[in-house]
């Protein structure tokens, strides 16, 4: 048993440690859409590695990379609204990915797996992939963190008081990227965005400065993923869904709590 | 002049394809208080962005000098109540020293707020913590967006002696936008009235004097006919006298 849950636990746990903090971004700049969008394109790179034949993990990172980097490119056009925008893309991503995997008959691929994550099939492999993606994540989050800070209060001052607010804009793109990349394997491509700002929802509540609703917001993350693993442990239901429940049920709890700041 | 600040020369700038701001020259001198006064879509906060390089012009020089420190006040700040963030750190976003936010609530007149959350803030405390973030830098050059916005009349008066006792206190140059020159008349070195173009500058004395100004803001009884064109109720240029002269690279007709 221990082997079994072990390295899903510590999976959960790394990919929970960086959802908490970039969660916060996704809920104060209202990102929650962009994140469904990259997430829907993760299907997309899976489709693509097999295709191709390339390792899964850097098909889905560069999809995702390149999604990211089009949007903001996009994004500074202004040719529509943004939302109408990131409607088209996600679900044409998602409607792509699902056509192209359909199509490759000779490969089995798990469907299920991919949209609702599988997270009790982690072996060591991906524990290092998910170590360093998280850690490169973390370490950006804090070297960037007061221009992130910054360019989220008002992007105008932030670029009257030397912040290159582009650049860190990008940068941030670029982590949810990444984010999103490690997350799949967790919760799959339909509960990534869930994992990232209902935590972070839940911190909200009991939090008065930035840097302490990142750090609770990681740790409702990790709660949610040890009680959502616990959950399909004991009454054998899928963990990713039992995760996002998990995290639900934090944010109700702290609905009760008196709003701090 | 030598101790301009941030000098224009015939500067232009349009948004898809609408020109906004039409063959602008003017200066901000160090220790200068200016005011840009203008009606409503008239290009003053285009103007503002400009000086503050947060846009570039399509046309025309922008040229500043290297001894040049903004402080930025922007009409308004909204801050998503999902973010928690009290004034006092966000006053540490310019500049981490706790004395420093604390001087400059003291000087703003709102000490009692430094732990409330941004969000919270009333109309006019948000203006005075606005301002209280700009000063925070030490500029050389404040530039003021519309600063007694949401404040009431007494509070406008008041905020107004603050600025301009604030170019004494910071030495530095102001620049500012402003709806009513009557208010801000006995504070301000230079007037700037705008309406897509420069329509007339100078000193507030001369300004309310001004054909120009006076067919912007209504006081028709003194209107005596020396201004080269008359505006439509769109700040459209119609030229009466048929001798209007266009800078060049302006694009209205």
């Amino acid at each position: 048993m221990i082997d079994f849950l072990l390295y899903p636990l510590l999976a959960g746990l790394g990919v929970a440690a960086v959802a908490g903090p970039l969660g916060c971004f996704v809920v104060w700049r209202r990102m929650a859409y962009f994140g469904d969008t990259l997430a829907h394109s993760a299907l997309l790179g899976v489709a693509l590695g097999v295709l191709l034949n390339i390792d899964l993990g850097v098909a889905v990172t560069v999809i995702c990379l390149v999604m990211a980097l089009s949007l903001v490119a996009i994004e500074q056009r202004g040719v529509l609204a943004l939302d109408t925008l990131l409607g088209i893309l996600s679900h044409s991503a998602l409607g792509a990915g699902l056509v192209v995997i359909s199509l490759l008959s000779d490969v089995r691929v798990d469907l299920m797996s991919l949209l609702f994550g599988d997270l009790l099939s982690v072996l060591a492999a991906d524990l290092w992939v998910i170590y360093s993606g998280a850690g490169v994540a973390l370490v950006l989050l804090a070297t960037l963190w007061k221009s992130l800070i910054s360019i989220t209060v008002e992007p105008e001052l932030a670029d009257v008081e030397g912040v290159n607010v582009a650049r860190v804009r990008t940068a941030l793109m670029i982590i949810t990227a990444l984010v999103i990349a490690i997350a799949m394997k967790i919760v799959g491509v339909l509960l990534i965005t869930a994992l990232l700002i209902i935590p972070a929802a839940a911190a909200r509540r009991i939090s008065a400065t930035p840097e302490s609703m990142a750090v609770i917001a990681s740790f409702a993350a990790m709660l949610s993923v040890v009680s959502g693993l616990a959950t399909s442990w004991f009454i054998d239901t899928p963990a990713g869904p039992s995760i996002v429940i998990s995290a639900t049920l934090l944010f109700c709890l702290s609905l009760g709590l008196k709003q701090k700041g | 002049m030598n101790n301009a600040l941030v000098s224009m020369k015939s500067v232009c700038k349009s948004f898809a394809n609408k020109p906004i701001l039409q063959n602008i020259s003017m200066a901000v001198n160090s220790g200068e208080i200016t005011t840009i006064i203008g009606p409503n879509g008239a290009g003053k906060s285009t103007l503002i962005r400009l000086i503050l390089g947060l846009i570039s012009p399509d046309q025309g020089v922008i040229e500043k000098s290297n001894h040049l420190t903004t402080g930025y006040m922007p009409q308004k700040v909204k801050i998503d109540p999902t973010f928690p963030i009290s004034t006092l750190r966000f006053l540490q976003i310019a500049n981490m020293s706790n004395e420093d936010c604390h001087n400059a609530l003291e000087l703003v007149g709102i000490p009692e707020v430094k732990n409330t959350p941004f969000h919270r803030l009333s109309g006019g405390e948000m203006q005075r913590a606005l301002l209280a973030r700009a000063i925070l830098r030490q500029p050389s050059l404040l530039v003021l967006d519309e600063p007694v916005q949401s404040v009431d009349f007494n509070g406008q008066n008041e905020l107004y002696g603050l600025i301009s006792s604030l170019r004494s206190s910071l030495n530095c140059a102001i620049i500012m936008v402003s709806h009513d020159l009557h208010l801000v008349m006995s504070s301000t070195d230079h007037v700037i009235c705008l309406n897509h173009h420069i329509c007339c500058q100078g000193k507030p004395e001369q300004v309310t004097q001004d054909p120009a100004y006076l067919d912007i803001f209504g006081e028709t009884a003194l209107y005596n006919h020396q201004h080269n064109h008359k505006h439509n109720l769109q700040g459209k240029v119609l030229d009466v006298d048929g001798n209007h002269q266009h800078g060049e690279g302006c694009l209205h007709d």
